[in-house]
């Protein structure tokens, strides 16, 4: 009976957790893809960025389809969450890594992460609720490319697109992209947050169904390295 | 034979304090007077690494596996070293093997074929922290897989570590997938060329590409596209 109360009151503690020191790391491992700017958050075990196989909020469209976080960090800020908010000052280019700290108050014993990919419709670089570890240490997470459902992928790239509704991808900023492609497809077959099935891309820079290069803009799991130092 | 000299050897220079005329000829030590200090053991440290390759139709030239007091390989973000180069771009590994921070060293002794294992042996005397093992997957421009940095003090005797490796590219060469740049039997181009015309960042490889998949220039065929993982790395510590 002691022993169970004692144990009780082990999980009680957990669960009220002081103050965390955590220096994160994000290395984009891409071949040809650039961070837009990332949000990192510790949060309660009840709030969410993204949810794989549930509709994407407005605020994750936001950012899928044009990299603006601005109502992401809200809803973080709205749960007293605790928020690393572009830490790379703008893109995280292919190859590049951002380090930062971030403390945690409270219970916000829940790291997730986002960035959009670009160039990509709605594609982006997600971290879900992964637990912050109580015992000091260095973690590394491998993160994986999402697609918020949200919008068709048809790899053109049109300016003005990253707005909710307007199809096309707003920026390709390796200036490597291409441009009067036919469009790839119309649908978005699953309007769910999935596993994004990766870009088609095609040999033809001025022409072809798509304005994304086959040799560059494809990319193979896992896209990001996540670092979490527990002071 | 070696052994056997190895250990004559070994107890001529425990015995040397004492008695350094019993050095001389080499008699054995049953001839000394005195009761020798039992001699320090020399520690064998030994390891069995297993490579299976997990693709579809990708030979995976010679792996090589080497050890090291410090320092990676390769770093994503950082440039190639020339070493690296080479085993990416021509699968010759000979230039990882006999770099001059390597410690221990052992190599497959051929290309590793699409569903097979095979496995090698590394032994040292000194334990050293670092293992890195890898190799080139020969139909591609510069792609490698296998892992780098591994710390052995966390093998315990007769415990064993699993990686599934993922897919690199030295971005060393760009990834044309032409039949004059890529050497593996799909195309039987040119290996190592030390002209660096891409992003001279080693990164995640993107895969390739393929005739079929609208690469109408690749000399590769839909076969040879791959995924993460590419190699299974099992390291048993067996010493």
């Amino acid at each position: 009976m002691l022993k169970k109360t004692l144990c009780l009151t082990t999980l009680l503690l957990a669960n009220v957790a002081v103050a965390a020191d955590l220096e994160i790391k994000v290395t984009n491992l891409t071949y040809g893809l650039h961070f837009t700017p990332l949000l990192v958050a510790a949060h309660p075990a009840d709030s969410r960025l993204f949810q794989a196989g549930s509709t994407a909020t407005p605020a994750l469209q936001k950012m899928a389809e044009g990299g603006d976080i601005a109502e992401l960090t809200s809803i973080i800020s709205a749960v007293a969450g605790n928020s690393l908010v572009n830490p790379a000052n703008g893109l995280l280019a292919p190859g590049a890594e951002v380090s930062a700290m971030l403390t945690t108050t409270g219970s916000n014993n829940y790291l997730s992460v986002t960035a959009m990919l670009l160039p990509t419709n709605d594609g982006f670089v997600g971290l879900n609720s992964w637990p912050i570890p109580t015992e000091k240490g260095t973690y590394t997470v491998m993160l994986n490319a999402y697609d918020a459902g949200t919008e068709a992928n048809n790899e053109l790239v049109v300016e003005g697109s990253g707005a909710p509704n307007i199809p096309g991808i707003p920026a390709a900023p390796g200036g490597n992209a291409g441009s009067g492609g036919t469009g790839v497809t119309l649908e978005e077959l699953n309007t769910t947050v999935h596993i994004h099935r990766g870009s088609l891309g095609d040999d033809n820079l001025s022409g072809g169904k798509s304005d994304l290069d086959n040799r560059v803009h494809r990319w193979l799991n896992p896209v990001a390295r996540l670092t979490v130092t527990v002071k | 034979m070696n052994n056997l000299s190895h250990k004559t050897r070994y107890c001529c220079s425990g015995l040397l304090a004492l008695t350094l005329a019993a050095c001389g000829d080499g008699h054995s030590v049953a001839t000394t007077p005195a009761t020798p200090p039992p001699p320090t053991p020399v520690v064998t440290y030994q390891f069995e690494i297993e490579v299976t390759n997990l693709t579809q139709a990708q030979p995976i030239s010679p792996v090589a596996a080497v050890l090291q007091t410090s320092g990676r390989l390769w770093t994503v973000g950082q440039p190639a070293s020339v070493a690296l180069e080479r085993l990416a771009e021509a699968g010759d590994n000979s230039a990882i093997l006999g770099d001059s921070q390597v410690t221990a060293k052992a190599s497959l002794s051929g290309m590793l074929l699409p569903g097979t294992s095979a496995k090698m042996t590394i032994e040292t005397t000194e334990m050293v922290n670092y293992l890195s093992v890898l190799g080139m997957p020969v139909n591609t421009n510069d792609a490698f897989s296998g892992l780098t940095g591994f710390d052995l003090r966390t093998l315990a005797v007769n415990s064993a570590r699993i990686f599934d490796t993922p897919v690199y590219d030295a971005g060393t060469e760009g990834n044309s997938e032409s039949a004059a740049s890529v050497p593996g039997p799909a195309a039987g181009g040119e290996g190592f060329n030390s002209q660096r015309d891409d992003v001279n960042q080693v990164r995640m490889h993107s895969g390739v590409v393929s005739q079929q998949d609208g690469l109408s220039s690749s000399a590769l065929l839909e076969a040879h596209r791959f995924d993460n993982p590419m190699l299974k790395i099992r390291i048993m510590r067996t010493k």
